[in-house]
């Protein structure tokens, strides 16, 4: 094992790498573009046997990964934001190909307005896509997942597309050290692709995929087997993280579980700014505080019974979710609160909205969320969602407005 | 290894269809017929990656005509499919997990709606990619499958379920042949059921060679264009006869005419077998349109003959 310091998008790339992937079709996004420039350098040097094609949409792009998987070769590929959207036709289509391969998605916020920055409403437009989802959150994290990722895909019962998702930014351009694992031991723990699993097009054999069905009884067939697939990836991702554990030495399962284990209060995270939380942890611990956090690793399939497990018992949660779904809120404070539903032991749920387009989360905020916790758990009632914004912030906001000519000065300075 | 049959007479076609029946298609589809055709000389070492339209109805679970593979895509990304399945046998074979002599050629199977218009971007890519594939399009000149609204394809003054009007389609017929010509593929060639010896001798230069390659049917199309099914051939004659399906290829930078009326029949012996022309005969005949898409036709085999 070699220690290297890498980026998110560096560590993206070295896991395709170390993955020995054989087919990789391609198309530019930020803050995406590194990880396919790093494998087109590796292959233009002739240290990857991989063949690359640049499509001419994530669209293609798609719909390309999906056909050369099912015909029998590794594929990955890798998107952001419009990206993942402007494909999402097919990121559907090919699951119900059940083609198994990995797209590395580096989250950004959506347009409009348009931004470069991060936040989950792209990785989440995909959540009922079948594609299964395994968010990091350290740059070590991403290499491991690109294994772990491969080898849940191909796995038998699972054959379902696999996304890796870092978060542009904050993980795709951090710089950190990583243990890059030796491609021998990464070869024993993921095994060339298996060649029963392709759909085998060849002469004399009439194959065909993603066929048209006729009535509702044969469309619903095929699109429980796909849930029941997706469901079956989760014990799945747990034996393979056991055995990378073995081969590898680091633990992987469906939830980090952060100084939860005598916690009153949790926060609960996906992603990179997870770290922050446990920065507000350790500082929230040293005031007295008993707090934890929990990061679901797997979203698809969601881990509802890990949760329900480590937040049993809890004096309340909060969910921060870096995304927002307009007329709703937070997705993962709603599926949260809809896993807890008539569970006797279940915490008090409140729910904040943050760091969206790349917005920070301060260490105060999160102790201000802890604090509002405490108090609704102590009252016994949910505080109001809330959508973190500093009173600095809307001053700020105002400014630009008054500048964007959208309100008059005199009443932009008085709001 | 791309091998080529010759076919020099109408005796040297294929006897019989090896396209299983029972299909879904409407009676007197020509793009149906054209497909025929075409497969009993490509055969079964074939993989169709098709796109959303008419001919998504081929397979439908369980059942497949195909004696060779299909892959359904989506109505804009066919060809990018192709690109993967075309790929991936690449690799395989590479790798010697396919023997040379299963390899299969990838041919996208579109409709006019997706050929010229949704589909065209990828279209465009693979041929920028230098994909070494076939794209068949029947062209039905709407969007059939969705009740044959109009698209790129359709022709001036045609009616249409969404071009009702006393003066049909007001647009004009997109020359996809140019385009795909313009990006200097492999091949580019029209084709129709209704000549089926020109039919083969394209379909047999266009399996001699390798990278993008494109064979545009005209399909005379009963449903969408309102006549009678038994006529879908003669219809398929008179575009020929009138000028109003050229037949071509295009090959080595260069464009030849592969079947040249003699004498051109008057463009109306075309129009008027079909009812999504009918408005230009009936109450009142409209002088002034037919003669507009006469000028027309006879402009292009002007070109084509002063040229
Ligand atoms: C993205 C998308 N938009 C619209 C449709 C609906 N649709 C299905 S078939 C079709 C018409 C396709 O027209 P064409 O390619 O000419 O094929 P044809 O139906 O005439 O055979 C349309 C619009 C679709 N399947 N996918
Ligand atoms: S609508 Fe036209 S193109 Fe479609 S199947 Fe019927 S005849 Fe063929
Ligand atoms: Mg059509």
């Amino acid at each position: 094992m070699q220690r290297e310091l890498l980026t998110g998008n560096g560590a993206a790339a070295w896991g395709a790498r170390l993955a020995r992937i054989e087919y990789l079709p391609a198309f530019p996004i930020t803050p995406q573009t590194e990880i396919i420039e790093n494998l087109s350098q590796w292959i233009d040097g002739g240290e990857m046997d991989c063949r690359m094609v640049t499509m001419d949409s994530e669209h293609s792009m798609i719909t390309a990964a999906g056909a050369a998987a099912v015909t029998g070769v590794r594929t990955c590929t890798a998107t952001s934001s419009q990206g993942l959207l402007h494909g999402m036709e097919m990121l559907y289509t090919v699951a119900g190909w059940r083609a198994p391969f990995v797209l590395i998605n580096v989250s950004r916020g959506l347009a409009a307005p348009i931004t470069l920055e991060p936040d989950h409403n792209d990785i989440l437009a995909a959540r009922d896509s079948s594609c299964v989802q395994l968010h990091c959150s350290t740059c070590q994290e991403v290499v491991d997942h690109m294994l772990i990722a491969f080898r849940l895909a191909e796995s038998e019962g699972v054959r379902l597309p696999v996304i890796v998702n870092l978060d542009g930014f904050y993980l795709s351009f951090t710089r950190e050290v990583v243990q890059l694992p030796d491609s021998r031991t990464a070869d024993a723990f993921l095994p060339p692709y298996p060649s029963d699993f392709s759909l085998r097009f060849r002469p004399h054999e009439p194959v065909s995929a993603g066929v048209a069905v006729l009535g509702g009884s044969t469309y619903s067939y095929f699109r429980y087997q796909a849930h029941l697939a997706s469901l079956h990836a989760l014990p799945q991702y747990e034996k393979i993280c056991l055995d990378f554990a073995d081969l590898f030495g680091r633990q992987y399962g469906p939830l980090e579980e952060y100084q939860n284990k005598d916690a009153e209060y949790v926060f609960i995270m996906i992603g990179s700014y997870a770290t922050k939380a446990k920065q507000a942890v350790d500082s929230l611990r040293e005031a007295g505080w008993k707090i934890g956090l929990v990061r679901p690793r797997i979203l698809r399939p969601y881990p509802e019974a890990h949760l329900c497990k480590a937040l049993q018992g809890k004096k309340g949660v909060a969910v921060i979710d870096q995304n927002i779904s307009m007329g709703k809120g937070g997705i993962l404070y709603t599926e949260l609160r809809s896993a807890l539903y008539g569970h006797p032991d279940a915490p008090l749920l409140a729910s904040f909205i943050g760091g969206l387009g790349g917005r920070d989360i301060k260490e105060e905020e999160f102790f201000e969320m802890a604090s509002v916790l405490k108090q609704a758990s102590a009252d016994g009632t949910p505080p109001p969602p809330r959508l973190l914004y500093t009173e600095e912030e809307m001053r700020e906001m105002r400014a630009l407005q008054t500048i964007a000519g959208a309100i008059p000065v005199a009443q932009g300075d008085s709001r | 290894m791309k091998s080529t049959t010759d076919f020099h007479s109408k005796r040297d076609l294929p006897q019989k269809h090896i396209l299983g029946t029972g299909t879904p298609m409407c009676p007197g589809c020509g793009g149906l017929a054209a497909l025929h055709e075409i497969y009993d000389i490509m055969g079964e070492k074939t993989v169709f990656v098709n796109a959303a339209g008419c001919m998504t109805l081929l397979s439908v679970y369980p059942f497949t005509p195909f004696r060779g593979a299909w892959l359904y895509t989506a109505m804009a990304s066919a060809p990018a499919g192709a690109q993967g399945v075309r790929d991936a046998l690449d690799i395989l074979k590479v790798k010697g997990a396919i023997k040379e002599e299963d390899d299969l050629e990838v041919i996208v199977l579109t409709g006019d709606g997706s050929a010229y218009g949704m589909g065209i971007s990828a279209t465009s890519g693979a041929i920028d990619r230098d994909l070494d594939f076939i794209y068949l399009c029947y062209d039905n000149e709407g969007y059939g499958n969705t009740g044959h609204q109009y698209s790129a394809a359709t022709p001036h003054g045609v009616k249409t379920a969404t071009s009702k009007g006393s003066r049909g389609y007001p647009g004009f017929k997109k020359d996809l042949f140019s385009i795909w010509a313009a990006h200097k593929p492999a091949y580019v060639a029209t084709i129709i059921a209704a000549e089926p010896l020109d039919l083969a001798q394209k379909i047999a230069k266009a399996s001699s060679l390798s990278g993008p390659r494109l064979l545009l049917a005209l399909a005379p199309c009963p449903t969408g264009w309102s006549f009678d099914p038994s006529l879908s051939i003669e219809i398929g004659k008179k575009a020929v006869q009138t000028g109003v399906w050229p037949l071509k290829e295009y090959v080595d930078g260069k464009v030849v005419h592969t079947k040249i009326p003699k004498k051109r029949l008057p463009v109306e012996e075309y129009l008027k077998l079909q009812g999504r022309y009918d408005h230009l005969f009936h109450p009142h005949r409209d002088t002034k349109t037919l003669q507009e898409i006469q000028d027309r036709i006879d402009a292009y085999w002007h070109k084509v003959t002063y040229s």
